[in-house]
Formats: C-alpha cells, structure tokens, sequence
C-alpha cells in the first residue's frame, strides 16, 4: 500500500532548522488567543479558514490538476446543509458536518463523473465549475425552505458562553475549532500525498494520457480527488456557516467565493503541503496592511487595486508561490514532502 | 404565465435580438483570444466596463455619442490590449493555467477598483442620447431606436472582423499562428507581433461592447458578471469559433428576454447557465466548434 517516500509521513526525517520552525509556528499558533486582542484574532481565524479551504482545493487542483473555479458550491453545500439542519431541527453542527460533507462529496462525485466520464478538461472543466455553482446560487435563491434570496439566519447567543455542541461561543473557541481543522486537513493531506492514492493523482496531473498507460484508472481517481476536496470544503462551510451565523446564496455561491479560496493556494505554493498555509497566512497579512493604508489614504477601493497589483507581482516574480522559494531556506529538499 | 398577450412575447424576442447582437459582439473578443493564443482573458468584463467609462468621459464631456466614439475608443483599447500582451501576457503563454489565472484575476482587480476610485461605485449611462427615446413601429411592435442602433453597430463590427480575418493578410497570418504555432514560425511569421494584434483585438471587442452597454448602465462592479456572461457565450458556441461566439450571444440574448417575461427576471440566467452545463457535457466543443 505504502510505496515509501524519502523520509517517511513522520517528522522524524526533517531537518532541524525546519523541525525548529513548524514548532515556533503551532506553538505560536496555540498560544495565539491569550496573546493577541480579538481583533487580530478574527484575522488569524479567517486566515485559518483560507488555509483550510486552500488546502481542501489544493486536493483537487494541485495534487490531481484538475482546475476548479467552483468551489463556492461546495462552501455553500456545507454551510446550507448544516446551517438548515441547524435551525430548522435544532440538529448539532456536528451531526450536520458530516451530513454537509456528504452531501459535498456527493455533488463533488456527480460533477466529477459527469465532466470526467464525457472527457472535459482543463479550462472546459474550469468553467464547468463555474457553471454548475452559479446554477446552484440561483436554485438556492429560489428555494424558500432554507430563506430564498433572503439567506439563512443562525439565532445568535451571546458570545461569552461556550457550546461547543452548538458552536456558539466566544471568539476563541471558533479559533481552536479552525485551527484544530486546519491542523486535521494538513495531516489527511500529508497522509493522501505519501499513499498509493497520492502518487496516482500526481501521475494524472503531470500526464494523464501516461497515467492511463500505466494502468491507472483515471475516472475514478479523478472522481476521487473532486470528492473529497467537496468534502473537506464543506468543513469550510460549516464553520462559515456558525461563525458567521448569516449567509446568502448572492454571497455564498459567489464566483468571488471561489477565487478568494484559490488565491493563497497559488501565492503560497500549488501542489504543496504547506504553500496553502503559508499563502493564506501571506494574503491574510498583506489584506490587513492593505486595509490600514487605505484608512490612512483614505481612499475607497485602494485595498482591493493594490491587492491586485500584488497579485501580479508575486505570480511575475514567483510564478510557482512563495513556500517552494521559502523552503530551502528552511533546510527542507524538493523531495521532502512539504 | 403563458397567458400574456403575443405581442409581449415578439417584443422581448426582438429586444432579446438585438441585445444578442451585442453580446455576440462582446463575446467574439474572448473567443478570438484564446482560439488564437489558449489564454483565458479573465479580465475581459473588466476591459468591456473599462471602454464603457471612457465613452461615458467623453459622452459627459463632449457629448459624444458612444457608438460613434467607438471609432476612438477601439484603437485605444486595441493598443491597451496590445501593451498589456507585450508587457505581461506574453510571459505567461506557455504558463499553467492556474498562474494565467491569477494575472488576469489580479488585472481584473487593478481594472475594477481603480474605476471604483475614479468614478465611483454608482452606475453610470448616456442616457440623453438625442434619440434616447425615440422608436420604430413595424407591423405594430415599437423597437427602441437605442437598442436597435446597438445592434446594428455591434454587427458592423462582427463583420469587419469577419472581413479581417478571411481577407487580410495580418488575419490569414493570426489564423494560421492559431492553428499551427510551429508551422507559423517555421514560415517566418512574427507570432510575437501577432498575438498582440489578437489581444489587442480583444480588448478592442470588450471596450467597444462596453461603449454600447453605457447607453444602458454600467459600474465598475459589473466586471466580473459579463466576464462570466462571456465565458457562457463563447462555450455555448464553441470556444474559438466567431460564427459561434455570435450564435451564443443571440441564445443568451433571447432566453434571457424571453426567461424574463415568461418567469421571473432573477430566474433569466439559469437558462442560460443549464445551457452552458449541457452544452459542455454533451458538445464540449460548443455548438459551432471545432471537435476537440
């Protein structure tokens, strides 16, 4: 089953300087909610959220290069499913999680097979994504059972009890749930990227016309990939659904939704292990600095063209993302899996 | 729902026409684009909404007409496009897909927010046209003369780049560095040069569209969805195709209109978009395109 990578899926094998580096990280990633105000928090919290949804499309589009610009469709699977569970059965997030993820995987498994079976790739398929969550966006519109255009609201308690159970709590406790995600996401990828499953994708995304030569069957891997990227997206959407606590399928199901998710994937580095981490962390940061000089300037919609031309300039100067620059320095090799 | 009189069903046909046209028109550039270079231009909406803007400068303060300051607003666009192509699209020809992608993501942004800076997020029209509402009765249906002036101007331009592309000799060359980029370099043509001519093009098509949809309402905000208006014409007609691109933009002209009367206008595009899924499974290829 495990054809053995150079240093094993433990971290035995990793140099010090990187071993150094990843413990500085989570520990300060832990330690985070005692140290900093609530408003940096919220910023780590939706950074934390972005390295999850990165790292879940990063499934589909890195490891098994298969180009999604629809994963808005499966957020909003996740956060509809358990957010409607939720407030019309008063059903607990965490029976309505695994409900969302099946219900993502399950429309993640139909797109995949129906594109994948009638040979649509690359920007065909991209666009096909496109198309069935705007088709999605508007039939949710529509739907008045969980809201219509008007969108569903999660009854909000106040912020200073914690219910785990619910998910209703202070600003801390939704921090430890996404970053306990985060951390989860990262060991299942890691876990995918080292087993037969992993190599397979791998092959189909440098080749696939090879791969099938080899004698994989790239349907079903392909199938595969698209699911459980739908699945650990829908995790995304659950959490946006109860961190939020409102949402429409305007905003839910938005194209907008599906770009921002891609974006720190491919700042921080596609196919990568820690690139959609790292990148979500990047953009994170540099929205922030951005948004501080625009209230200094004080002018509208500074943020967003600067955020633009950054945009470029990373992609210009390190067209592959920022980790497989960072990580030599950090001591790791092309073939560590990082 | 089936119950109105049939004259109103003719009315929103017509008027779904003629936007269909226009759309055509808008769409054809995308096409052009990537059946000639593979590249995705992301950014075309932006572009489109970034000729409307310049037609709205000069309608504000010349009282230009829009479909006439197509003749100025085309070549500036085109010569955008074109240094856009030499300064940062050639780069990423052979890139993958996902970093084309963010280029053009990042151009979009650059493109809608700096608009949103200038102008503001509020929409904007020539809406005092000297003909603004002046009509046309043909056996007793009235056709907006704006509408119809559009139409008419968007087929003008379809057809020079018809004529372009059959009879010059720099669009034989731009077809044939489409269909055989080694060959074309093999003969000696400068594909360099000619890529930029076709992204010029492009963003000739977009501004151009975009001076007509000013006589409707533009923001800068609106980008994004006629990019994707776009990408849904091209696919429906076969990306790559131009007879195709103007027979998408005449199908989500008219289901739009017609999606509007007979339901409910938030329903207009989901016909479109069902048409899109089909297409794309069953004739990926679109409906006039070449079998990939």
């Amino acid at each position: 089953m495990n054809a053995a990578p150079p240093h094993g899926p433990g971290l035995a094998g990793l140099p010090r300087r990187a071993l150094v580096a990843l413990a500085v990280f989570v520990a300060a990633l832990v330690a985070a909610p005692g140290l900093v105000d609530d408003y940096i928090l919220s910023v780590l919290i939706l950074g934390l959220y972005f390295a999850l949804v990165g790292q879940a499309w990063n499934v589909m589009t890195g490891f098994c290069g298969q180009l999604s610009l629809g994963h808005a469709l499966y957020i909003g699977l996740g956060a509809y499913t358990a957010g409607a569970l939720f407030v019309r059965f008063e059903i607990s997030p965490w029976i309505g999680l695994p409900v969302a993820m099946v219900v993502a995987g399950l429309a993640g498994a139909l797109i995949g097979f129906l594109s994948f079976r009638f040979g649509i790739r690359g920007v065909y398929f991209a666009l096909l994504t496109i198309a069935f969550a705007e088709f999605t966006r508007i039939l949710f519109d529509h739907w008045g059972w969980v809201g219509g255009s008007s969108g569903l609201y999660l009854p909000v308690t106040e912020r200073t009890q914690v219910d785990l159970w619910s998910l209703r709590g202070p600003l801390w406790m939704f921090y430890y749930v996404i970053l306990a995600a985060v951390g989860l996401a990262f060991l299942i990828c890691r876990r995918l990227l080292n087993a037969k499953i992993g190599y397979y994708w791998l092959a189909i995304r440098e080749d696939q016309e090879a791969a099938q030569a080899m004698g994989i069957d790239i349907l079903r891997y392909k199938v595969l990939a698209v699911a459980v990227s739908a699945m650990m997206t829908a995790f995304g959407g659950v959490f946006y659904a109860f961190y939020y606590n409102q949402f429409y399928p305007e905003t839910i199901f938005n194209i907008d939704k599906s770009i921002e998710i891609l974006l720190g994937v491919i700042v921080g580095g596609i196919g990568t292990l820690f690139g959609p981490i790292l990148g979500a962390f990047a953009l994170a940061g540099i929205g922030e600095v951005l948004i501080w000089f625009q209230d200094l300037v004080g002018v509208r919609g500074l943020k967003l063209l600067t955020y633009g031309v950054v945009l470029m300039i990373i992609i210009l100067a390190k067209p592959d993302g920022l980790w497989p620059w960072l990580r030599p320095l950090l001591g790791l090799g092309r073939r560590d899996r990082a | 729902m089936f119950d109105l009189p049939t004259f109103i069903y003719v009315d929103s046909l017509i008027r779904g026409l003629l936007q269909g046209a226009v759309y055509g028109m808008m769409a054809i550039g995308l096409s052009i684009v990537f059946g000639v270079m593979k590249v995705v231009n992301f950014a075309h909406g932006e572009m489109l909404i970034l000729g409307g803007y310049l037609a709205f400068m000069l309608y504000s303060w010349f009282a230009l007409d829009p479909i006439i300051a197509i003749a100025l607003i085309g070549p500036l666009m085109f010569a955008f496009g074109a240094v856009l192509q030499r300064t940062l699209v050639d780069k990423f020809i052979d890139r993958p897909q996902h970093q084309q992608f963010l280029l053009m993501i990042g151009m979009a942004l650059v493109l809608v927010n700096g608009l949103d800076m200038i102008f503001g997020p509020d929409a904007r029209g020539a809406h005092e046209v000297p003909y603004a509402f002046d009509s046309y009765e043909v056996g007793g249906i009235f056709i907006d003369a704006v509408r119809l002036y559009k139409a008419a101007a968007a087929l003008v331009m379809v057809g020079f780049l018809f004529w372009f592309f059959k009879a010059t000799r720099t669009g034989k060359a731009i077809r044939a560095a489409a269909d055989n980029y080694r060959g074309a370099l093999v003969v000696g043509l400068n594909v360099s040069r000619l890529y930029a001519i076709t992204f010029g093009i492009g963003a000739a098509c977009a501004g151009a569209a975009g001076c007509l949809l000013v006589l409707d309402d533009i923001t800068p905000h609106a980008g994004p969805g006629f990019t994707l208006l776009a990408f849904t014409i091209v696919i429906i007609g076969g990306l790559g195709s131009m007879p195709g691109a103007l027979l998408g933009g005449v199908l989500i002209g008219v289901s739009e209109a017609m999606a509007g009367v007979m339901f409910q206008p938030s329903l207009k595009s989901i016909f479109s978009y069902g048409l899109l899924i089909l297409v794309l499974l069953f004739r990926p290829a679109g409906l006039m395109g070449k079998r990939a």
